[in-house]
């Protein structure tokens, strides 16, 4: 049945509406049949969640085999698998579709005030594509021969039908085809969405940082992922009906499948991390009790990030020798600058400010440390011939699992600050300190290692090494970090279930936050808002918590001249529009 | 609807500009065809939606004055619970299926894909005002 959702009613008005029930089936059906994009944003997130799981498990199994010399745990070809179906779990299932598909699909329709995703039913498409693209994906362990081994990039002519036979690899084809088609339409919901349901008085630039992200995402997303859905087809018509696309033999270009990789490869890295650089941006500001320092730059910094993104593939096929060195060496120096910004933004936003080091902070701390290290040596690498001297060794792998591991501290950070907005409960303060500073100290211990056991010439992607090489001990190590991470993940788990069997209520404002999905119910009704704040800035629940302060334009006195959302002018409003504030009751208890 | 066009058109003439730079110092087609595509894909919705935003008065959620009543009324029709979505993804993954493993799947997934579209369309026609 549709349902005309109505615009919510003013935040001020004294008679309590009555909120708006879904006459929807309960239970399992629930589940399967319900277009809320916030069941959805849940379904989507614990699948994440457990494909995460399972690829951490691999991880481990790969560190078990390199912790020792000539190790015989795992078959060369078993370690080829893991490795793989560890990269692709982590990329294709966890990190962009926790982001694109769970966190952003719960908040960003509350942090513009909108009942609901543009295209509800797409929506639910997106998830069953992407379940369904992960159960083929993981299939390939069922098969007689094995899971995709090629690696997560599947690189021609190893990915051929003559260099990696079976069902495994064809199941990870189709599956990325399903996954695919599902982010594009998650996409293109996400972009419809922020242009066409923001809530009145929300205009481009009150929106919350972390939407203006995922708004780029979106585009990202709508640049990027054809490429590889087609890309897909046409390695699948390679391997199943004899195309030689992709071979030489047949008058193919196997660096073709490089640029097409890639060409979604690069822009990928950034759909994963601008999720994160948004909850980063949000979390730090409402923990320094400041408004976001520089929201302008952040904007555009997320906007031209994602710009040379797209123009940078081919630095990771600096050593085909067929590329254009100069300019995306050039072009890949250039995003150090947006992504400077940001940094000096963030900072900037705790600066002076009363920080309070909930566990969301501690994680956004984590996180710029850690990206900060994973972003340094990423400049390293943009560099032609320090490249040419550590492609493909352990130092690539400890650059980017440093830029992810940070990007999962920010997805932690994102999970503990909006975990009571989603359950209505609270998680607990101690356990997820701990979890923290086992995470921040395991992915040191766990990577850091590996910068160095790549400078001394480990390759990736190989299941031994000899007593000679000297690489026991820093592989050892890092063996060892990689159980810390465990027991930082175990702890999370232990911290939901805690909070499952014993719940602490969360109120609507737990952190005494300032973006609109604070000013509805924890967890927000059908159609997510009764009443609704006036929007005269883009902080408004914070504006109506505490009318004791001055009401700031993105941190600047609210100017009359200036009506619009942008700042500027210089006569300052006597009264601002406070008008409903005094019968304003705030959620907060403190208050 | 003019920030919204400026944020595409950003896209576009950034990747017009990139695209012709690289087209003319590697003369390289897939690369340049792709950033051609990224151009197109910025530039065009972004000139539709910027034509769009001198024609039309500002909606409530452009306008910085807007009080919550200005934006009163019916936001949009959304669908309720559907079991569509659900049956589309399950046929779809079949048709995956038939892709590795032969023909077989692929009635089943055709069938629960071509249902699925019928239920879908037909739900809407049920649906009332929209």
């Amino acid at each position: 049945m549709t349902i005309l959702a109505d615009r919510p009613s003013v935040f001020a008005d004294s008679p309590e509406p009555e909120p708006e029930h879904e006459h929807g089936p309960t239970g399992i059906l629930k589940w399967i049949t319900s277009t809320d994009h916030k069941v959805i944003g849940k379904s989507y997130t614990i699948t994440a969640v457990v494909f995460f799981l399972m690829a951490g498990c691999m991880a481990l199994l790969i560190r078990a085999q390199l912790a020792s010399p000539d190790s015989t745990l795992l078959s060369q070809h078993t370690y080829n698998e893991m490795f793989t179906m560890h990269g692709s779990l982590m990329i294709y299932l966890f990190v962009g579709p926790v982001a694109f598909g769970g966190l952003a699909n719960y908040i960003v329709p509350l942090q513009i005030g909108a009942p609901d995703m543009a295209f509800p039913r797409l929506n639910a498409l997106s998830y069953w594509l992407y379940l369904g693209g992960g159960s083929l994906m993981m299939m390939g362990f069922l098969t007689t021969g094995s899971a995709a081994d090629f690696g997560w990039v599947a690189y021609a002519p190893l990915s051929n039908s003559i260099n990696t036979p079976g069902a495994g690899p064809d199941l990870w084809i189709v599956a990325l085809l399903l996954t695919g088609f599902s982010a594009i339409f998650t996409g293109v919901n996400l972009v419809s969405t922020i242009y066409y349901l923001r809530a009145p008085g929300m205009t481009m630039f009150r929106m919350p940082i972390f939407t203006w992200n995922m708004l780029v995402t979106g585009i990202l997303i709508l640049i990027a992922f054809p490429v590889f859905t087609s890309a897909l087809v046409l390695l699948w018509c390679d391997r199943n009906l004899g195309a030689h696309i992709f071979e030489v033999s047949g008058g193919g270009v196997p660096v073709l499948w490089q640029d097409l990789f890639w060409f979604f490869g690069h822009p990928e890295v950034y759909i994963l991390a601008l999720p994160f650089f948004g909850i980063v941006t949000d979390v730090i500001s409402v923990f320094s009790r400041k408004p976001i320092f520089g929201y302008r730059g952040m904007v555009f910094a997320t906007i031209s990030i994602a710009a040379l993104s797209t123009s940078v593939w081919a630095h990771h096929m600096f050593t085909t020798g067929v590329v254009l060195l100069p300019f995306f060496s050039l072009m890949s120096y250039l995003i150090a600058v947006p992504t400077g910004i940001k940094f000096f933004n963030w900072i900037g936003t705790m600066w002076r400010g009363s920080v309070k080091f909930d566990t969301p902070m501690l994680f956004c701390i984590g996180f710029l440390g850690t990206f900060l290290v994973g972003g340094v040596t990423g400049i390293l690498l943009a560099s032609p011939p320090i490249d040419f001297a550590t492609h493909d060794t352990y130092f690539v792998v400890a650059h980017f699992h440093s830029v992810v591991m940070a990007l999962v501290m920010g997805a932690f950070a994102g999970f503990f600050f909006w975990y009571p907005k989603i359950t209505g409960r609270m998680l607990r303060e101690p356990l997820g300190k701990a979890c923290f500073w086992l995470m921040f100290i395991g992915t040191n211990v766990t990577f850091d290692p590996q910068y160095l056991v790549g400078l001394k010439g480990m390759p990736r992607r190989v299941a031994e090494y000899a007593a000679s090489d000297g690489f026991t001990t820093l592989n050892r190590i890092s063996s060892a970090g990689s159980v810390l991470l465990f027991l930082s993940v175990a702890l999370f788990l232990v911290n939901l279930w805690i909070s499952w069997r014993k719940p602490i209520p969360a109120g609507d404002n737990p952190w005494d936050a300032s973006t609109l999905e604070w000013a509805t119910t924890s967890p927000p009704p059908h159609h997510n808002f009764l009443k609704i704040p006036p929007i005269r800035t883009e902080r408004p629940v914070w504006d109506y918590n505490h009318p004791e302060h001055r009401i700031l334009d993105h941190g600047q006195p609210r100017f009359a001249s200036m009506a619009a959302s942008n700042g500027g002018g210089l006569a300052v409003l006597d009264k601002v529009d406070t008008d409903g504030a005094d019968s304003f009751e705030s959620q907060d208890p403190d208050r | 609807m003019k920030t919204e066009s400026h944020v595409l058109l950003f896209i576009g003439f950034f990747f017009g500009l990139v695209g012709i730079i690289y087209w003319v110092f590697s003369h390289e087609d897939a690369g340049s065809i792709m950033l051609l595509g990224t151009f197109l894909l910025g530039s065009v919705p972004g000139f539709y939606y910027l034509w769009w935003s001198r024609r039309m008065s500002p909606r409530p959620a452009d306008n910085p004055e807007a009080t919550v009543e200005d934006g009163a009324g019916v936001v949009g029709a959304f669908p309720g619970s559907s079991i569509w979505p659900f049956v589309l993804g399950i046929g779809a993954t079949f048709v995956g299926l038939a892709l590795v493993f032969g023909a077989w799947t692929l009635a089943v997934g055709l069938f629960l894909a071509v249902s699925a579209l019928v239920g879908v369309i037909f739900e809407s026609r049920r649906g009332g005002l929209v």
